[in-house]
């Protein structure tokens, strides 16, 4: 598709105290393609994503989406902004006081001015793309399992149409096969949609398949950054650690 | 820092934990004007703010209804052993309208509300703030300040008052109900003499302190939710925070507002 660089990050760093968790962090993600970003538990990836939608200050560094920096902007400009962004929290962060038709449909009620019947049968829709059916909506959240809520959040964080997805592990807890369904309908908002998505996974077969590039975290630096067919050969060590899942370097 | 605190100097100890108390209080304080910002500001969510006022208002009449009759009927008790029996009656009326009305309805029912509603709105908050759920709002054109934060101011500054406002009713019905049943009183004229007593201003300062009160009591529960640490640990502790600071709020500014209003 485009060359258009449609993030844009620069010696991004954070750190919590004297715990250092972000040492200068640079990426760039082109327009309709997705970035996957992997990583041990605890290198601070979802601490990058927080730092890059706003929900986190970083110290010093640069995020630019559609080269505009944001880290600067006013915080009404910099509202507009997430209007366009899809969000799925690690931890799903469902509204437990709300139904599951009314979690997918919380963002539709308070963005534009539609009717409840509208936004539900809207929220009926995307639930179905991610295999979920009419009973489920008039559930409570806290009734599904942990990997329908998984599953109820994905829902959610697409029910916007959004120009840019930020997954935090969108396939951690589902069984194999919706594990499958899942890794493709990321792969059809980025491929057929033209969504530009940056998602976090520990499961190399799930990044395998909705990466066009993979970057790797490691000690708060982007060690290594390539196309996805590329990770084999990368001739990184911590890479291939990583992919090859040893308990050691070799 | 931290690590060499043993050997830390006494003074330094001082002067290090009366910055984060003045650093705590400069929070909340931002907190607070912030939040009045946002009330001033649409949206309002008008469904929320009805919630509210049967979360705050009507499920809290029981409580306030109990503790303010039976303290209508211990101040009756009381003030008929410690008053001239002549004038026993009009005495007692005199005691418990006064004492009711100014005094011992807006701080029961603060308190009352306070550790009721005030622990409620910290928990709720709180663990919304450890399971991500406020950062969620953010990412869905929420701002979590007029969505969670000012029904729940508004609903309580309106609320209080007439809560207050029952709890004079309790009060004075429980010291009636002393008087006639237990002090044998006439209640042709126990009626008389409460109505004699009975001044527009009292009613209406209690008033006013309610709803100073429901402003202390959201505001410390929402700022102690919104604060809470990581955990079960963390939320348990905001919650007996925003107990604690808004019982103590309220004891202070009813002081001050005493003094401000009858001592002239
Ligand atoms: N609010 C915070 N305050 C202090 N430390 C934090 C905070 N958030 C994250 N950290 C620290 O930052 C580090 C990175 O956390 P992060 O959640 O980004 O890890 P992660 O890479 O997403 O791990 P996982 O794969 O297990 O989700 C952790 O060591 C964590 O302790
Ligand atoms: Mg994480």
């Amino acid at each position: 598709m485009t060359n258009i660089i449609k993030l844009r990050i620069r010696n991004l760093k954070k750190s919590f105290g004297s715990k250092v968790v972000l040492d200068g962090v640079n990426l760039d993600i082109y327009e309709g393609k997705s970035l996957v970003v992997i990583g041990a538990s605890g290198t601070g990836k979802s601490v990058l994503l927080k730092c890059i939608i706003g929900l986190l200050k970083p110290d010093s560094g640069v995020v630019e989406i559609d080269g505009k920096n944001v880290i600067s902007l006013p915080s009404y400009e910099r509202e507009a902004c997430m209007r366009k962004f899809g969000v799925l929290f690690q931890g799903g962060a469902l509204f437990d006081s709300l139904s599951v038709w009314e979690n997918v449909a919380f963002g539709l009620i308070a963005d534009r001015d539609i009717n409840r019947s509208t936004a539900r049968s809207i929220a009926l829709k995307k639930l179905a793309q991610v295999g979920l059916n009419e009973d489920v909506a008039n559930l409570s959240i806290s009734d599904l399992s942990g990997g329908m809520q998984k599953r109820v959040s994905l829902a959610r964080s697409i029910a916007n149409d959004p120009k840019f997805i930020f997954f935090d592990e969108p396939t951690t807890g589902l069984d194999p096969i919706m594990t499958n369904i899942i890794n493709k309908l990321i792969v059809k908002c980025t491929r057929d949609l033209g969504i530009t998505g940056l998602l976090i996974t520990h499961d190399i077969g799930s990044a395998r398949k909705i990466a066009d590039r993979i970057a790797m975290l490691y000690h708060g630096k982007i060690i290594w950054e390539g196309a996805v067919n590329k990770i084999d050969t990368s001739g990184n060590k911590y890479v291939n650690q990583f992919i090859n899942g040893e308990a050691e370097l070799r | 820092m931290i690590q060499n605190g043993s050997r830390m100097n006494p003074l330094a100890a001082i002067g290090r934990s009366t910055i984060t108390f003045l650093i705590n209080i400069g929070r909340v304080v931002l907190f607070a004007l912030s939040t009045i910002c946002h009330c001033l500001q649409p949206p309002f969510y008008f469904r929320l703010i009805l919630r509210q006022f049967i979360e705050i208002g009507y499920n809290s009449l029981p409580i306030v209804g109990m503790t303010t009759l039976c303290s209508g009927m211990v101040v009756a008790l009381q003030s008929y052993t410690g008053f001239a029996k002549f004038f026993a009656e009009e005495a007692v009326a005199t005691v418990v309208v006064i004492s009711m009305l100014r005094e011992l309805s807006p701080i029961l029912t603060g308190l009352m509300v306070a550790g009721r509603v005030g622990a409620t709105m910290a928990a709720e908050i709180g663990a919304m703030q450890v399971a991500e759920q406020i950062d969620a709002l953010t990412t869905l054109s929420t701002n979590p300040y007029k969505y969670l934060i000012v029904p729940r101011v508004i609903a309580s500054i309106i609320i209080l008052p007439f809560l207050v406002l029952i709890g004079d009713i309790t009060g004075v019905f429980g010291g009636f109900i002393i008087g006639i049943y237990k002090l044998n009183f006439n209640p042709a004229s126990y009626i008389f003499f409460i109505v004699q007593y009975l001044e527009k201003i009292d009613v209406i300062t209690g008033m006013i302190k309610a709803s100073i009160f429901g402003f202390l009591i959201t505001i410390m529960g929402c700022y102690q939710g919104f604060n809470a640490r990581k955990g079960a640990r963390g939320v348990g502790v905001a919650t007996t925070n925003a107990v604690v600071t808004a019982s103590i709020m309220i004891l202070l500014t009813n002081y001050i507002i005493t003094e401000i209003f009858f001592i002239n």
